[in-house]
């Protein structure tokens, strides 16, 4: 029987280490994420690159609960992926984040 | 030193868009001047109030030259007004769909939306080509046979830069296209930029542009005159003139395949009026190192990153006295590109 895969819990940061309504990068394994605290101070991560052309989303500006990429101003809401809009218009994958011990952990399964 | 004089071929669709590949300069990382975070997150901040006062103003002023030339009518007097009402109409659009199309002006998206909508009828550059081509121009700024957007190709055709000042070239081009799309379909080269799934809005856009065009000339017939045209669809050519004078300025003369924008863009100094009239785009090498930065805070940006960039021109006949020998100087050696920056690699081939 397979259900969902097990969890794969990897550190990424601090979380001060993020701003209030701000992102960082964060790399692993050949693969760059981006971490964001949420004015209403939830955390969330996504992957590292815009869908539309790869810019590094952690260079971008985040507004409220949406992140918006530094080349072309693609628009992502970083806590469900949902691309808002041309010129993106495939959705950012998300990944579960918890917080333990004031560090940031995403979930990699 | 034998000097290339061949013309290259500037078309998305020719050989070099694959040498741009090739040579990595396609969709590549650019160079940025250093700025810490915490300094370009306060100026990419977002707000409604610098854009609402602008927009206010503009469409006032528009509303305001419109009516004195309508009224004005038939009388020498409203060939001002006119004038007025045309760089308003067919040059300040330019930069209202330009901020509005990265959608940095307003903070309220919507706000954003309305007016690029607006300022892309006004300056008839279709919204949705537009956006996919000025994505492509900031991807691939001046990189030969990638950016859609190069105003002038080497060696430049000067009369058609002429011709621009009326819109004669581009707004012929623009019509054309509007057919074509009107059809249902794409010149071959924008299919290159525009995704699959934008081209059925490209269509519905070409045709209520068009039925726009034909009530008005129904409008025209109908009174048997030319006054309803020469306020909506005429100022694009009589009232574009300052686009291509700001416009110029931007790249031309600069180097080609470079992935530096201090090397290819110019950032020129110009006084209030005109900064309003072009809505900061005079900032162009500070614009495109950092798009998400909106066009108000544009000068503050410019004093962050001066230091590491090529000082700006301190006027546009600054600007003009080195594009026109420039420009000329390219008709005979193509390979020929203006340099600013001592030490950096300008090479354009
Ligand atoms: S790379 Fe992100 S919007 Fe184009």
């Amino acid at each position: 029987m397979s259900g969902a895969p097990a969890a794969i819990w990897v550190a990424a940061c601090a979380a001060d280490d993020v701003e209030r309504e701000d992102v960082v990068r964060f790399d692993h394994d050949g693969r760059t994420y981006a971490i964001y605290h949420s004015p209403d101070d939830a955390y969330y991560a996504t992957d590292g690159l815009c869908t539309h052309e790869e810019a590094h989303l952690a260079e971008g500006f985040v507004s409220g609960t949406i992140i918006e990429c530094p080349k072309h101003n693609g628009r992502f809401d970083y806590r469900t992926g949902e691309a808002k809009g041309a010129p993106v218009c495939v959705n950012l994958k998300i990944y579960p984040v918890k917080i333990e011990a004031g560090r940031i952990f995403i979930d990699l399964a | 030193m034998a000097v290339e004089s061949r013309a290259r071929d500037y078309s998305l669709i020719g050989p070099e868009g694959a040498k741009a590949q090739e040579k990595g300069l396609a969709g590549a990382a650019w160079y940025q001047s250093p700025i810490p975070r915490k300094q370009l997150k306060d100026l990419m901040q977002r707000s409604d109030g610098p854009a609402l006062r602008d927009t206010a103003i503009w469409i006032a002023a528009l509303a305001l030259s419109g009516s004195a030339a309508a009224w004005l009518w038939g009388t020498w007097w409203c060939v001002p007004a006119f004038f007025v009402y045309g760089v308003l109409y067919g040059s300040s659009s330019d930069s209202r769909w330009h901020e509005c199309g990265h959608r940095t002006a307003f903070k309220t998206r919507w706000m954003n939306d309305v007016v690029y909508q607006l300022a892309c009828f006004m300056i008839l550059r279709e919204p949705t080509v537009w956006r996919w081509s000025h994505a492509r121009h900031h991807t691939d700024t001046i990189i030969v046979g990638r950016d859609p957007e190069i105003a002038v190709p080497r060696p430049a055709y000067i009369p058609g830069i002429l011709l621009n000042l009326f819109a004669l070239k581009s707004g012929a081009k623009a019509v054309r296209l509007l057919f074509i799309h009107a059809a249902g379909r794409l010149a071959p080269e924008e299919e290159t930029f525009i995704p699959e799934a934008e081209h059925g809005r490209v269509y519905v856009v070409a045709r209520i542009y068009l039925a726009i065009f034909a009530a008005v000339a129904a409008a025209c017939a109908a009174v048997a005159s030319i006054l309803p045209a020469m306020l909506i669809g005429l100022p694009t050519f009589y009232g574009g003139w300052l686009a291509v004078v700001f416009g110029v300025t931007q790249h031309a003369g600069l180097a080609e395949d470079i992935l530096d924008h201090r090397l290819n863009s110019r950032t020129v100094t110009m006084n209030p009026l005109l900064r309003f009239l072009y809505w900061n785009m005079n900032y162009h090498v500070e614009h495109h190192m950092f798009p998400a930065v909106p066009y108000h805070a544009l000068p503050r940006l410019h004093a962050v990153v001066k230091s590491d960039c090529p000082p700006p021109y301190p006027s546009l006949w600054a600007a003009y006295a080195e594009i026109v020998p420039a420009l000329l100087r390219q008709s005979k050696d193509p390979s020929y590109c203006v340099r600013r920056m001592p030490g950096a690699v300008a090479g354009s081939r």
